[in-house]
């Protein structure tokens, strides 16, 4: 058999995952929709798009363009006035609702509503708790004498403004960068964990793999949800960086699971006892010999968590247990589209929860067809 | 059987004595001294000073944990930090209306996601599976808040057709009125996921001999699949159904919270919102005896239903 046939050299492991991911339509339609997403949160983070999201440009709660203006505001908008807009920047600290009771605000709103011939002017910095919901009327009640300040503001936003009058399509875009960085960060944490901890408890067995066997059992004791409200409640700062802590340091287990039995079942093969034999250290046998042999676990699993974390963090954001008040995300956006749609204003939840479906569709479907293409076997 | 479970109970304990040694290192260590975490919620300084008595902040910690450790053994945790209320009543109270909702969404989801499960992988790769696949996967996606938001504005405010929120007395005015529609919520939630995990478990049987030979004896295909391939595919079934069970009673919290249900999982948003340390440490370590127990429970019914189970 000579050597030289021209076909000699033959696809490795990821040229063939890559050949049957290739010939999967849906799965690169949605590969398409996650490099989108990834393209669009590198532009929002490097300022090129949506760098002034927090800019009120239309009038509070401004309808999306292809919706119309709204008549209760149109006139608004008309009044020819001082060509001074609010205080640009300065109410970026109010985007974060926490109301119990969700009709209380919008029942302040209507009474206010009332009140008022134009619209409001941007209110001053007022957290916008259910008690002092009644002050806030006041507020806008004593503010709307002043209906020449939104002169300059549009009347419609390509897809509606929020309650300050920032247009919701770059808060969404803004949004969806701190959300899916929360997602991504938090899963490599994990997986980083799940993999180290799974590789030495797996590789070394013994009493090492007794006592991370009894952490993992701990930690799955307790429902993952659980956990994270527990350490939410005790770490008392919020940041993006103690989210992305709590979500990666409980959400370990799963990955620690399955990185271990692949350990477990490789530690014997021919190939480890080879290396072993010319010499390699334990670390490079684990990381440089067995690493790459079940590295295509670790890639599904840091898809498939990525996903859970977008969700968990849209969940704790809702809460207020997640990214802090000045920080922008998927769940803070649903946050104040609760109390919005009562007053029948859907453009923030729709562009949230539009955005967010959309990324977690194809991210899912892409998970499904990179497991099926890296594993063909478990079809 | 008895040995069994004796041995598996008996397993629990180094757990158990884990879940408490974290819960003590999150809560005793990391958390810090009551008196900054309260700072600003509780005004009264001597309230504070007798809330740091009990926990025996100056004590060494040795002393700490074996406090905690008392405290789990006895299944009193004291007294909530913000509202004083024991909290073995807050956890008696708030565990019937939680249940209200949980059981009923249980028994009819499981229900629910089997029969289409069922019905699905017998037409498998027929326009009708795929089309039902794919609006599982879509709507997996949307997140759990979107459809509590919409439903609670469509049925209950718009349409009025239920309670915007609230909660009464009496089981079944609870049940008929205020848990309706929670439970159409995370019916529809639940259904999508299960149904798409219990296809691919039929699935795993519908191709087997034995189904070949019930066919071949001529028995009915309701007989077949609602009998032969269902009763082996349920113990991936019970394992799923059976460990969601605890991760229910909280992640029913969303629900709770939106409609003003005083159960479980709104307690934890309340405690973790008021710094109430002792109500969530207590609703931890609770339920994560229940997971175990669940468990174990789990492990039995394998054997309930499947013969061939060697209980080791």
């Amino acid at each position: 058999m000579p050597y030289d046939v021209p076909h000699a050299v033959s696809p490795g492991l990821w040229a063939l995952a890559w050949r049957r991911l290739r010939s999967d339509r849906v799965a690169m339609v949605s590969l398409a929709i996650v490099a989108g997403f990834l393209l669009m949160i590198v532009l929002s983070a490097t300022g090129l798009i949506a760098k002034d999201w927090a800019r009120e440009e239309g009038v509070n709660y401004a309808p999306p363009t292809f919706v119309g203006p709204d008549a209760a505001t149109a006139p608004a908008g008309a009044v020819p006035g001082a060509p001074v807009a609010g205080e640009p920047g300065s109410t970026e600290n109010e985007s974060d609702l926490q109301i119990a009771d969700p009709l209380a605000d919008a029942l302040a709103a209507i009474k206010a509503g009332a009140t008022k011939p134009g619209e409001a002017p941007p209110m001053p910095d007022t957290k916008s708790v259910d008690p002092l919901a009644d002050v806030m009327a006041d507020i806008k009640a004593k503010g709307a004498g002043r209906a020449d300040a939104v002169a300059t503001r549009a009347a419609t936003l390509p897809f509606g403004g929020d309650k300050w009058g920032r247009d919701v399509l770059k808060k969404v875009i803004k949004g969806s960068q701190t959300s899916i960085f929360v997602g991504i960060a938090a899963a490599i944490v994990a997986v980083f964990l799940g993999s180290v901890f799974g590789a030495v408890a797996g590789y070394y067995g013994k009493w090492l793999d007794d006592v991370f066997n009894w952490f993992y059992s701990v930690f799955t004791a307790i429902p993952y949800l659980l956990l994270i409200l527990a350490v939410a409640a005790v770490l008392q700062q919020k940041g993006t960086l103690t989210i992305i802590l709590i979500l990666g340091l409980t959400g370990w287990t799963g990955v620690f699971r399955l990185i271990r039995g692949e350990y477990l079942k490789h530690k014997g093969r021919e190939y480890v006892q080879a290396a072993d034999a010319i010499g390699a250290s334990n670390a490079r046998r684990m990381f440089v010999h067995i690493l790459p042999n079940v590295s295509h676990v670790v890639l599904v699993q840091l898809s498939i968590l990525t996903v859970a974390f977008i969700k968990s963090e849209v969940i704790l954001s809702f809460l207020g247990f997640g990214v802090p008040v000045d920080v922008v995300s998927w769940g803070s956006m649903l946050n104040e589209a609760q109390n919005e749609l009562i007053l029948g204003k859907w453009w923030q939840l729709a562009a949230a929860g539009t955005f967010m479906a959309l990324l977690v569709t194809a991210f899912s479907l892409f998970t499904d067809a990179l497991r099926d293409a890296l594993d063909p076997k478990l079809k | 059987m008895t040995a069994y479970i004796i041995r598996r109970v008996w397993q629990m304990i180094p757990t158990l004595l884990g879940v408490i040694l974290l819960v003590f290192i999150l809560f005793n260590w990391v958390g810090g001294d009551p008196a900054y975490v309260l700072a600003g919620k509780i005004s009264s300084a001597e309230q504070i000073e007798n809330i740091r008595r009990q926990l025996g902040v100056d004590q060494p910690f040795y002393v700490q944990l074996w406090i905690f450790i008392k405290q789990v053994l006895t299944g009193d945790f004291g007294a909530s930090w913000s509202t004083n209320e024991a909290v073995s009543h807050i956890m008696a109270t708030r565990l019937g209306p939680s249940l209200t909702v949980l059981i009923p969404l249980l028994i009819i989801s499981t229900l629910v996601a089997i029969g289409l499960a069922l019905a699905v992988a017998y037409v498998r790769g027929s326009l009708t599976d795929r089309a039902v696949m794919i609006v599982c996967t879509i709507g997996l996606s949307v997140s759990i808040l979107v459809y509590i938001i919409v439903f609670q504005y469509v049925f209950a405010y718009k349409l009025g057709w239920f309670p915007v929120q609230g909660w009464g007395d009496g089981f079944w005015h609870n049940l008929i009125v205020y848990a309706s529609l929670p439970i159409i919520i995370l019916l529809v939630v639940s259904v999508a996921p299960d149904l798409r995990l219990f296809r691919t478990f039929v699935l795993d049987e519908i191709n087997q001999d034995y189904v070949r030979t019930a066919r071949a004896k001529g028995v009915s295909e309701n007989r077949i699949m609602w009998v032969h391939v269902l009763r082996n595919a349920s113990i991936p079934i019970i394992t799923h159904v059976m460990a969601q069970l605890p991760g229910l009673l909280i992640g029913a919290f969303l629900v709770e919270r939106f409609f003003s249900i005083p159960g479980i999982g709104r307690e934890v948003i309340l405690a973790v919102e008021r710094s109430d340390f002792p109500v969530i440490k207590a609703i931890t370590v609770y339920v994560a005896v229940a997971t175990m127990v669940v468990n174990l429970l789990t492990d039995l019914m394998y054997k309930a239903v499947d013969p061939r189970v060697q209980l080791k």
